[in-house]
């Protein structure tokens, strides 16, 4: 008995929900003196209205896509990795490392590069939480929060007393050399000859990200891995009667994970940046778990969510920007954006179920009385 | 003419498209056992929900001793003068038993007058109705029977004239239910009405003075216990006749298939398991293990399925198995040539959100006919082996794309049955085959087992229910605190020395 259409359950509730989102950031915008309609057109001309607001919005979107996914793959073997934010920072710690200490002729071989050092650095320090999870119980939740902050002290201390050129105040690498520069939007569509503004920071890797979406799809639905990684999930107990190894999959999946988080360092570190600077991932490991629970932990679900928050994030820059609107309410309306669509999904699920119900009972019913 | 203690006019529910009660009427005379039999899903538990206030009907009434009386929570059911022992007691394990007897019916926010009170009430309690328990005792420290005691107590304490058991003697040995059934016939012989919701035909006829049966949702009959025949009911139960034996041939034991020495199991806690067990099986055989659950059966599965670690010696076709839980597990033992069905399908045997076809591949997911390439699964072909599967073990729906938990029980167990005994296994480990089973299903599956068990398979049998274990065995060992009690052969034993066995009682008893 199917309580609810599939396309209900993906498409409409998270609609539903983002408009109740919505409507309460209307709400709150209004309570401060602005007119929340011109509100809601300023953000989104100022992240979709432009190629180069695309381009902004699309670099956003990159950094979710990537922690989404992580949060995703390590979430269908029931690991809740929180520490994404942990693992880009440390894959642009292997990013740095990468560009700055090996010579590269081409930008697609540092990129080739960029992938293995940023994976390998990110999956490192998703392995510690796991190995502790998966021998010695530690909780994973509470290891890769406090992993975060040991990766945010590791930075600091390798800008400042590693990293940093001599002579230089500013705790940075410098600049990653010319080879490593990983073409833009702009730079990719000229051959094609379609013109994209030059100054938005939406880059090749991108397309990265992409052929991540079908690399975690075709891993959680079509390999053997995956399967495991499912039946661990759902039910361990299950797991174990078929002699699926607990510890193997916790290590694997969060290898994976903490590599997909690791990843992001492609598109902010390398991609935008292009060198490494303090606090580079700006809370995008956090919303990948937003996005993940938006997108159902589906690639393609991700895709879409990820899509949301960078509209969002650019939407939301240009606001405060263009607006008397101060910058933390921007903050408050992804807030709503993630609590209504993350935590308060049995609110709007709970009813519509119940309505879906009384349709079909209605319809059944109705050809009865008809006889 | 005395008004009916219980009347219910019309009741129907409905939870979304499954209509679990249709119509129901029913009418319970005071002073009396009133047995309401059904299989799993009839509807049996829904309707004392709705009794009890847990559920609200659809529509129709409920009148209590002539008075209509609506019962919208079950705290006015309590006040109606209704009782409720469930299936799953629910009781605070860390609180003594007066504790949980008071729990909820304080009569102030000061403990202590309502302990004293309590405590003299059940004094009363246990003389009138032979109830005696130690008002001192921890819940935790005192058994299942002991337990059950105590959810009866709390509602007679509440003032309660009609007493609703679930399943009460799912969880009792023979002994225990002997006992229970005394006590439910004192409290009738003081009034008291009680109605006893059980799948067991044997209980119905045991102790019940009239009995409802019920059926997908609706009462097919009512009757007088003394005027039918467990036949009778099994066939309005299912709707149809049912063979209640299973027909079997004698056994030909072959060559010893599996051998187990001194088997010893210690589990986290500590806690000893599985003390020096010893037993064999041959090809051809079912060996039967009875016993109260909770006695080391579940452990002896998870060794021989091979995710428990143990000390001791099995030989399997006389080679040794690894026990230390280091060279093998589920996967290695299938390779060897044993089939595990376990106890619990929901918790072990399926992954209950998986697809049918998910859950025809698990534990065998790595098998080459199921395999593209080094990487990737075939799914194709595991959805036609799923197809092929489902239709000669009839599960129904034949949906190969349908979650678990959307099957019955009983073709949850089929879809488990179809993936272990396809495999041709040279032992099958079978736990607990039909529990939670419809009647019609349990025929299918017994069928099944004897019919591997002709094909000079061996297979160990692990049942809670004497009646499977003496209709399906060969030979009977019976398990008490972690020892095989003694061996008997099924012609030569009875339920009461079987009964005693699982007790822990050995030597002349029989």
């Amino acid at each position: 008995m199917q309580k609810m259409p599939q396309w209900a359950d993906v498409v409409l509730i998270p609609l539903i929900s983002l408009l109740l989102a919505a409507i309460l950031s209307g709400l709150v915008i209004l309570a401060i003196g602005e007119d929340p309609i011109n509100a809601l057109k300023i953000m989104v001309e100022g992240s979709m209205g432009s190629k180069y607001a695309w381009g902004y919005t699309l670099y956003y979107a990159t950094n979710f896509i990537f922690t989404g996914l992580a949060v995703a793959v390590a979430f269908h073997a029931r690991m809740f990795n929180i520490g994404g934010e942990g693992q880009a920072t440390l894959g642009g710690l292997g990013v740095a490392l990468c560009c700055l200490y090996l010579p590269w002729p081409h930008w697609s071989l540092a990129l080739l590069g960029a992938i293995i050092a940023s994976a390998a650095f990110g999956a490192l320090w998703a392995l510690i939480p796991a190995y502790l999870q998966a021998k010695r119980g530690s909780h994973i939740v509470i290891t890769t929060i406090m992993f975060n902050f040991i990766a945010a002290a590791l930075l600091n201390y390798m800008l400042v007393s590693v990293l940093k050129p001599a002579g230089s105040m500013e705790p940075a690498t410098p600049k990653f050399p010319d080879t490593t520069h990983l073409p833009n939007f702009s730079e990719m569509l000229a051959p094609l000859g379609i013109e994209f503004s030059r100054g938005a920071p939406a880059n090749v890797s991108f397309l990265v990200a992409l052929v991540a979406c079908v690399f975690v799809w075709a891993l959680i639905w079509r390999t053997r891995l995956g399967y495991e990684i499912r039946a661990f999930g759902h039910s361990e107990s299950a797991a174990k009667y078929a002699g699926i190894s607990p510890t193997k999959i916790i290590l694997v999946s969060m290898t994976i994970s903490g590599a997909l988080a690791g990843m992001m360092a492609l598109n902010n570190v390398m991609g935008e940046a292009e060198r490494l600077v303090l606090n580079a991932t700006e809370g995008a490991g956090f919303i990948g778990i937003a996005v993940a629970l938006m997108g159902r932990s589906h690639p393609f679900g991700i895709l879409l969510a990820a899509l949301l928050f960078g509209v969002l994030y650019q939407g939301g820059a240009i606001l405060s920007q263009d607006t008397t609107i101060p910058v933390q309410l921007v903050l408050v309306i992804q807030a709503l954006v993630i609590l209504f669509t993350g935590a308060l999904d049995n609110m709007v699920r709970v009813p519509l179920e119940k309505l879906f119900l009384a349709i079909n009972k209605g319809r059944k019913t109705a050809p009865k009385a008809a006889e | 003419m005395t008004a009916p203690a219980i009347e219910l006019k019309g009741i129907s529910k409905a939870f979304g498209a499954v209509q679990a009660n249709k119509d129901i009427s029913i009418r319970v005379m005071p002073g009396t056992i009133h047995g309401i039999i059904g299989e799993n899903g009839a509807g049996k538990s829904t309707l004392m929900s709705i009794l009890y206030g847990f559920y609200r009907a659809d529509s129709g009434e409920i009148y209590i001793s002539g008075q209509k009386t609506p019962i919208p929570d079950s705290q006015a059911a309590i006040a109606a003068g209704i009782g409720m022992v469930f299936q799953h007691f629910k009781l605070v394990e860390n609180f003594s038993v007066l504790e949980n007897i008071v729990l909820g019916a304080e009569d102030s926010a000061l403990l202590r007058p309502s302990l004293a009170r309590a405590r003299k009430e059940l004094k009363s309690l246990a003389e009138e109705y032979e109830l005696n328990v130690d008002p001192d005792a921890l819940i935790e420290d005192i058994g299942v029977g002991m337990q059950q005691r105590v959810e009866i107590l709390k509602a007679l304490y509440r003032k309660a004239d009609i007493l609703i058991l679930d399943e009460p003697t799912g969880v009792l040995t023979p002994a225990e239910a002997d006992q229970l059934f005394r006590i439910l016939g004192r409290l009738k012989d003081e009034g008291k009405t009680i109605v006893l919701i059980t799948h067991k035909l044997r209980e119905i006829m045991e102790i019940t003075d009239t009995v409802s049966v019920m059926r997908r949702g609706e009462m097919v009959g009512h009757v007088q216990t003394a005027e039918t025949s467990p036949p009778e009911l099994a066939e309005l139960m299912v709707g149809r006749k049912v063979l209640l034996r299973v027909e079997k041939k004698p056994a030909t034991p072959g060559a010893m298939v599996l051998d187990v020495r001194d088997l010893n199991v210690t589990d986290d806690k500590g806690v000893h398991r599985l003390k020096g067990v010893s037993f064999n099986v041959r090809a051809g055989e079912i060996l039967g293990i009875a016993g109260v659950s909770g006695n080391g059966q579940s452990e002896l599965l998870e060794v021989l399925g091979g995710y428990e670690k143990a000390t001791g010696t099995i030989q399997l076709n006389g080679t040794e198995i690894d026990l230390s839980g280091r060279h093998s597990d589920g996967q290695s033992r299938r390779a060897r040539g044993i089939a595990h069905v376990p106890e619990d399908r929901q918790r072990e045997g399926l992954i209950m959100d998986f697809m049918a076809w998910e859950n025809i591949a698990f534990g065998y997911h790595h098998e080459p006919q199921y395999q593209k390439s080094r990487l990737f699964m075939d799914l194709a072909a595991i959805k036609q082996d799923t197809v092929d599967k489902m239709s000669r073990f009839d599960v129904r729906p034949p949906d190969p794309r349908l979650t678990a938990k959307n099957f019955s029980g009983g073709n949850q167990q089929k879809i488990v049955l179809a993936r272990e005994i396809e495999r041709n296994p040279d032992l099958l480990l079978i736990g607990q085959p039909t529990r939670g089973v419809d009647i019609g299903a349990i025929e299918f599956i017994h069928q099944q087992i004897v019919a591997l068990r002709d094909q000079g398979k061996a297979i160990l049998l692990v049942s809670v229910e004497l009646d499977e274990i003496l209709s399906l065995s060969d030979r009977i060992a019976v398990m008490f605190d972690g020892k095989i009690m003694g061996e008997r052969l099924p012609e030569q034993t009875n339920v009461k020395e079987l009964g005693l066995l699982m007790a822990g009682v050995t030597g002349e008893a029989a």
